[in-house]
């Protein structure tokens, strides 16, 4: 269902950052590039100013263990005034940090601090980067594949809620 | 006697030891006066911040609070200098249960997150599968989909009104509301047997077909609904104390609400035109005629007159639904097993509170690799900090209400 | 005799009925609001689509019962640095305040309790003032920075909307000439008409304040739960709390009752004068009388019989009361009580209405903000106030002085009133409006920490 992408949106940034663009593909009429980390931030703000996505509808990452670059941070950009969406793909080693989005778009301030709480994956440049779902004290990240679905932090709840966890 | 026994008295042990400790903190904690410990709290901050800064804290436990939410509010006297929202009280690991169960097995979950507006959430999940296994499910069951979820929008909007007018002291728009809302509600009990969290609908269309006075129903109550939208607009749209409370409160321009993240009627009220369900068309929305209410203030006066006018509109799409629904098979061609072709997808769309996103990754298997859900409640959260300062305690409240969240959406 | 008992008799003599009349009044009052608060959640319920307490007793007749027993045996928690004698005093101080201002009322002609004292108004006034002193002392005896708080601003409000409705009574004495309570009645009976007619920027004036005087919606906002600071009630729980809320509701019914006094005529029916409406001297009776029957008509219905015997029971304690009632008009050696039994039942039907009116627009209007409310009593209230005083004053000069007709000089003095009324809302629009799009609220400096 992946077919490489090269429609003039693709041309346009791989014009523009060359060889930091890795891949364009399009899945299922849905159109991602995957770009490099270091370059995210000059890419973000390429994206917002010129291509005029201004809105992070969403960003996420997805953990595949067994790759070398572990995670792959996800954001899906929208632009109002073209109608239109691009989901950007960047892989990430596993102790490796993200440039933060914070000061491109603001509503990536939760949204870098939900993936923290849940990948551990940290942004350098977030004002306030710490838990938002899961207690601050907290012992691990649950959306990694290598955290089984009934792990929990045992000892966080022995302390705090005074039960000895079932799970 | 083998370990495990050993073990369990271990444990046994220790919780009572745990126990003790704690009931004898919360006898001491008992003695104290409740607002003490707020004092504590403030005592403590005023030497960190300066003696004229106070933290307030808006518990978990709050009438207003709408779920389980906690607000920090730094104050200057009366006057909010900003906020802190703890959130994560209702998380439920939603997302990580999913990788761990097959894609009908998971739709039951999606109702859960905004459990206002179940329907919603299962119509953003089921097309999100469909497109990613590329089935489209066939018009009768797109029609009624829309359907249910226009009735379910009204639903939602109605439980908004009444809370937040009770949270500003109107006792009575509560009771009306939820008088209109029993009506949409057992309308989806005869569809699918459950009022709340509905699972209406299956990956592919539906599974149950329209009941025999469906289309008389819904007629029913939007021919009926029309006068008491009329009467929580005499309670409400014209009174100066209303306006007075509402008007200039928790200003969020377009700017800022794009900036944010904030989508919904938080966004067409600061002025953008702007409604999924006219840009990118999902369901059967494009056969039908609805205008897209705009507000200009961008203030909590003009997010009340978008949510009534979406009430109306919502009404009219309904009215325009039943009038022709087309006959044919409710589920599209999907086998027993799904098990999609390894990619991803991201599917949103125009959930009552705002922009509800899937975002599913598949590795070939009939469990999903990845699903991400985008909560509009989530999002429009964030905008609470700009809304808010400036503003008295008292508008607090208002301007937490005016966001229409659900707990439930916010943590997953 | 043993010397010392001849003074205390001599005083139980002369004061035997007061006596009793203010026993009556401290068992009785507090039964009575306690049924005004079944009353008002009946109300509310009937307006909000629902039934309201149905389980207790025949429709939920004895919720206020089980409410009380309920309060009565509930732990009294005292905080631990609270003050003790001021925690203790200060809801009696409130409750006691209500009941003593109920004791310079008068229902009928002859149902006084004090003698007619010649200040009866101002003593009914300046006693339920002191529910503030019970407010003030319960904040601080809670010893919490948030019921401090809470008591204060309740203070604010009440002593601000005091002044505004302490006006518009002068309003209102200025036409009766009298502080005397039967005699401000006698007053509108000689005028044949009630001083609403006369002033009714004054009588809506005093509604006005007095629905902030009692707390109530649309100024309850220091007993809102929805709000952060904590009112004043905050640490008062079982017995305590019931005091400070039977007190509100006895406030309820003496504010009600000053109401009805000055403005809505007392005890005289509508039209006191009128020859020919004499007629509606035998409302009462008849109204009671068909309760009665509506009774008896519904009882046939009930689905149990004990509500079937308390539906009668009923009916026949109407028709009791509407004998009565009735009695003075078909006996003519009785005629001498009819004043008094109908005057009592005018009385009450005006306070209930009265009252109906405030929990009517506790259940229709959201609560004012507290700067709003603050701003509506001194911006706008007081200047109407004090306006209204002068016209009513100009209108008693202009009939007295140069022999104006009284209600040609009232209507003049009332529009005039009402102009001033209209040019000070559109003032204070004006200046509502110039804030709004004055500068935006204070923007934090940038190294704030608080962005999320």
């Amino acid at each position: 269902m992946q077919t490489p992408l090269d429609n003039d949106l693709t041309k346009r940034y791989r014009e523009q950052f060359g060889a930091a663009i890795l891949e364009a593909i399009e899945d299922r009429k849905q159109a991602y590039l995957v770009i490099e980390a270091a370059q995210l931030e000059e890419i973000a703000r390429y994206s917002r100013d010129v291509e005029k996505f201004d809105l992070l509808e969403d960003y996420t990452a997805v953990d595949w263990p067994r790759r070398e670059k572990r995670f792959d941070l996800v954001a899906i950009l929208y632009s109002f005034s073209h109608n239109a969406r691009l989901r950007l793909k960047i892989p990430l080693a596993a102790e490796q940090s993200a440039a933060s989005l914070v000061e491109i778009w603001p509503t990536a301030n939760w949204l870098e601090r939900e993936i923290f709480d849940m990948f551990g994956i940290s942004f350098s440049g977030h004002p306030d980067l710490k838990r938002i779902l899961l207690p601050e004290e907290w012992q691990g990240h649950p959306l990694r594949k290598d955290y089984d679905i009934l792990q929990q932090d045992t000892a966080w709840v022995r302390e705090n809620l005074g039960i000895e966890s079932g799970q | 006697m083998g370990p495990g026994k050993s073990g369990d008295r271990e444990r046994a042990v220790a919780v009572k030891k745990t126990e003790a400790v704690r009931r004898q903190k919360r006898k001491e904690s008992d003695l104290r006066n409740v607002s003490d410990t707020l004092q504590d709290d403030a005592a403590q901050k005023q030497t960190l911040l300066g003696a004229d800064e106070l933290i307030l804290n808006m518990g978990p436990q709050h009438p207003s609070t709408h779920g389980v939410l906690r607000v920090k509010l730094k104050l200057d006297g009366e006057r909010v200098r900003g906020t802190e929202c703890v959130i994560g009280y209702l998380h439920r690991g939603v997302e990580k249960i999913a990788e761990n169960r097959t894609y009908q097995q998971f739709a039951p979950y999606v109702d859960r997150m905004d459990y206002v507006a179940a329907v919603s959430n299962g119509l953003g999940y089921c097309e999100a599968v469909e497109k990613l296994l590329n089935v489209e499910a066939p018009p009768r069951a797109k029609v009624i989909r829309t359907i249910m979820t226009e009735l379910q929008r009204i639903a939602s909007h109605l439980v908004w009104l009444g809370t937040h007018a009770l949270d500003i002291g109107a006792l009575t728009p509560l009771f009306y509301c939820m008088r209109e809302r029993e009506e949409i509600l057992k309308i989806f009990e005869k569809y699918c047997g459950a009022r709340l969290t509905t699972h209406a609908f299956r990956i592919g269309g539906l599974q149950y077909e329209a009941y025999d006075s469906f289309e008389k129903d819904v007629e029913r109550f939007c021919k009926d609904f029309e006068r008491r939208i009329q009467e929580y607009v005499d309670l409400l749209t014209g009174n100066s104390i209303w306006i007075g409370r509402t008007r200039n409160v928790g200003v969020l321009s377009a700017a800022d609400c794009i900036a944010l993240g904030a989508s919904g009627p938080v966004l067409r009220a600061s002025g953008v035109k702007w409604d999924l369900r006219k840009a990118q068309p999902y369901a059967a929305y494009d056969q039908y005629k609805f205008e897209i209410p705009v507000g200009t203030n961008g203030d909590t006066y003009d997010r009340y007159m978008v949510r009534m006018e979406e009430m109306r509109q919502s009404r009219l799409i309904c009215l325009q639904a039943i009038e022709n629904i087309p006959a044919g098979p409710i589920l599209g061609k999907v086998g027993k097993v799904l098990k999609p072709p390894a990619g991803e997808i991201y599917h949103s769309i125009e959930a009552p509170k705002g922009i509800l996103g899937y975002y599913i990754v598949s590795d070939g298997t009939t469990q999903p690799y990845r699903v991400r859900i985008r909560p509009p409640s989530f999002v429009n959260l964030q905008a609470l900090d700009k809304m808010a300062r400036g503003h008295l305690v008292a508008d607090v409240v208002a301007i937490i209400g005016t966001l229409d969240i659900v707990l439930g959406e916010v943590d997953r | 005799m043993n010397p010392t008992l001849h003074p205390v008799l001599a005083f139980l003599q002369t004061w035997w009925v007061e006596l009793v009349c203010g026993v009556v009044i401290i068992a009785v009052v507090p039964l009575v609001a306690g049924y005004l608060t079944l009353m008002e959640r009946k109300l509310m319920a009937d307006m909000q689509a629902r039934l309201g307490p149905m389980r207790v007793g025949p429709h939920g007749l004895l919720q206020p019962i089980a409410d009380a027993v309920k309060l009565l045996i509930k732990e009294d928690i005292i905080p631990d640095n609270a003050d003790k004698m001021i925690f203790w005093l200060a809801p009696v101080t409130s409750m006691t305040a209500a009941l003593t201002a109920m004791g310079g009322i008068a229902f009928g002609p002859s149902f006084l309790v004090a003698r007619d004292i010649n200040v009866g108004l101002l003593f009914v006034l300046g006693v339920s003032s002191m529910g503030l002193l019970g407010i003030m002392l319960g904040g601080w005896a809670s010893n919490s920075h948030y019921s401090i708080m809470g008591a204060l601003r309740s203070t604010a409000q009440l002593v601000s909307y005091e002044t505004a409705g302490g006006l518009a009574l002068i309003s209102g004495l200025l036409l009766a000439g009298t502080l005397k309570i039967r005699a401000i009645v006698d007053a509108q009976s000689n005028d044949g008409v009630w001083f609403v007619f006369l002033a009714p920027v004054a009588f809506f004036i005093y509604l006005v304040a007095s629905i902030a005087e009692t707390n109530r919606a649309p100024f309850d906002l220091p007993e809102a739960e929805s709000e952060l600071v904590a009112g004043y009630m905050t640490e008062f729980s079982g017995f305590r709390w019931a005091l400070y809320f039977l007190g509100e509701y006895t406030n309820m019914i003496v504010v009600g009752a000053v109401a009805t006094t000055l403005f809505l005529g007392g005890w005289l029916r509508p039209f006191p004068n009128v020859h020919w409406m004499n007629w509606l001297d035998a409302v009462p009776a008849l109204f009671t009388a068909a309760v009665g029957v509506y009774c008896v008509l519904r009882a046939g219905k009930q689905p149990v019989r004990v509500q079937i015997w308390f539906m009668w029971g009923v009916a026949l304690t109407c028709f009791a009361v509407a004998v009565v009632l009735g009695l003075p008009l078909l006996v003519a050696q009785l005629k001498f009580m009819m004043p008094g039994l109908n005057g009592a039942f005018w009385f009450l039907l005006k306070i209930s209405a009265y009252i109906y009116l405030f929990m009517w627009l506790r259940f229709t209007l959201p609560r004012y903000r507290f700067d709003q409310l603050m701003h509506l009593g001194w911006y706008i209230l007081i200047p109407l106030a004090i306006v209204n005083v002068l016209a009513v004053g100009v209108a008693t000069i202009l009939e007295l002085e140069y022999g104006w007709n009284r209600w040609l000089a009232l209507v003049v003095t009332t529009v005039f009133t009402l102009a001033a009324a209209l040019f000070l809302l559109r003032v204070n629009d004006k200046r509502a409006a110039e804030a709004s799009s004055a500068a935006p609220p204070e923007q934090p400096s940038p190294e704030d920490s608080y962005a999320g």
